[in-house]
């Protein structure tokens, strides 16, 4: 026998299951006014204030079939438009940076209002490019998945999480495209032909 | 002067064994709905380090109480009344104060109050099903609610869940970000649960299955269940007298 560590290990996780929505949402499951005030509704405090480009990021989460999933909830997090992420001294005040949203129980779709990140430099004072981090949970997601929104429009060539992609075509399972002027297109697929590229950080 | 501080550093990498399988063929969603190829693994950075934060401001006085919030207070859920409690810890064992936990779960029936839910237990209508608090400077927290009942649901031609609260827990940062299942001691649909199931270490399991506390039990009104919850934590650092790059 050796000594015990002192260590503890973390919970294990369980899927989020169907009802997730109740417990997170409960507008989307249609118990809206359950809480005075719901969480993450939206990642700004006030929008008109916020600084740097408001932009909206539309898409689906597709299982291994290609099916859109009517049940996906999505958490984002992300720095502000200067690369300050909200909590450190200096982030800009109207804005949290923390938003849920949901894929539409018809079309599948979802829609996340934002700003458009800044970059910031990392430990080793490494640049990394703009980017939003997501986690994705449903029924049927044992363990929520990580994964990231970069943008075509940013240079992403130095991104060191970029750069760690071995398979160079999947890299673009990250990067969101422009639509129009502050619209972007991100979908995530969970499986199959042009699997997202899901972190383990 | 050369000054020795400690600090915290990257996240300590998640340790996947003990975490349920993403595909598991018992659970049949979830053979769609895994990744196939495998997870691209770096060390965390500050945007999986750093992580929203709430204010009590946001939470109503009776966020907590699930047995009287979906009324407002005016009338009381039906069901055996408990109190389910615990601590928030991370991997160092340090408790994790201020941070939101949410929990939803069916009511004493086995029936959501969700518009997707058509099971034939009746909803009660003095039950709604969620609740939320902010753990204390010791990371404990508590919630009054109702034993969540059994329910069938469609998978194998006949699987049931055991009782169980989902349970969503923050810590504080997006890396730690944490969604489980609380299961009650000496329920015998555990073992029989496709879901429970994934976690391929019983041990492991057996994590999430709390105990019957008679000491926090309030005598002629309700028994307790204790519930201890896990964060990742973060490896501690030496480092002289320089903050290591953010
Ligand atoms: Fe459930």
């Amino acid at each position: 026998m050796v000594q015990k560590l002192d260590t503890l290990q973390e919970t294990p996780s369980q899927t989020a299951g169907p009802y997730v929505h109740i417990g997170l949402m409960p507008t989307y499951a249609g118990n809206g006014g359950y809480y005075e005030e719901e969480i993450g509704t939206t990642p700004f405090l006030d929008e008109s204030n916020a600084k740097g480009e408001i932009i909206e990021i539309t898409g689906s989460v597709f299982d291994g079939t290609g099916w859109a999933m009517r049940d996906a909830l999505i958490e984002s997090w992300q720095c502000d438009a200067a690369g300050v992420f909200p909590g450190s001294e200096g982030a800009d005040p109207a804005f949290t940076g923390h938003c849920r949203f949901a894929a539409d129980a018809e079309s599948g779709e979802f829609t996340l209002r934002t700003v458009k990140p800044g970059s910031y430099k990392g430990r080793g004072g490494v640049e990394s490019a703009p980017y939003i981090s997501l986690w994705v949970v449903a029924r049927g997601i044992n363990i929520g998945l990580n994964t990231r929104i970069y943008f075509e429009d940013e240079d992403n060539d130095d991104d060191p999480l970029l750069k760690r992609i071995e398979q160079r075509p999947r890299v673009n399972t990250l990067i969101a495209k422009k639509t129009s002027g502050g619209k972007y297109r991100f979908d995530i697929r969970l499986q199959g032909q042009d699997e997202t590229v899901f972190l383990d950080l | 002067m050369t000054e020795l501080i400690l600090d915290q550093g990257p996240l300590i990498p998640r340790n996947r064994a003990i975490h349920p399988v993403p595909y598991d063929p018992d659970y049949k969603t979830s053979v769609s709905r895994s990744p196939n190829l495998p997870l691209l693994s770096m060390e965390s950075s500050p945007s999986e380090e750093t992580g929203p934060t709430f204010g009590h401001n946001k939470l109503g006085a009776l966020d907590n109480n699930l047995i009287l919030n979906w009324t407002k207070g005016a009338a009381p859920a039906v069901g055996e009344r408990i109190l389910m409690h615990g601590r928030v810890l991370d991997e160092m064992g340090r408790p994790v104060p201020n941070t939101l936990i949410e929990i939803w779960q069916a009511n004493a029936g086995g029936r959501y109050r969700h518009k997707k839910d058509t099971y034939f237990a009746p909803l009660d209508p003095n039950f709604g099903g969620c609740g939320r608090t902010i753990t204390d400077e010791n990371g404990s927290y508590e919630f009054l609610t109702v034993r969540p009942g059994a329910y069938p649901w469609p998978n194998r031609a006949n699987d049931w869940r055991p009782m169980h609260i989902h349970i969503s827990v923050y810590g504080h940062s997006f890396g730690q970000r944490l969604i489980t299942q609380m299961y009650f001691e000496g329920d015998p649909l555990i073992d029989h649960c496709p879901i429970a199931a994934t976690i391929k270490d019983r041990s492991q399991l057996d994590r999430l299955v709390a105990p019957l506390d008679f000491s926090r039990s309030r005598p002629l009104d309700f028994l307790a269940y204790k519930f201890d919850i896990v964060l990742r934590g973060r490896r501690q650092t030496m480092f002289e007298n320089k903050l290591e790059g953010m």
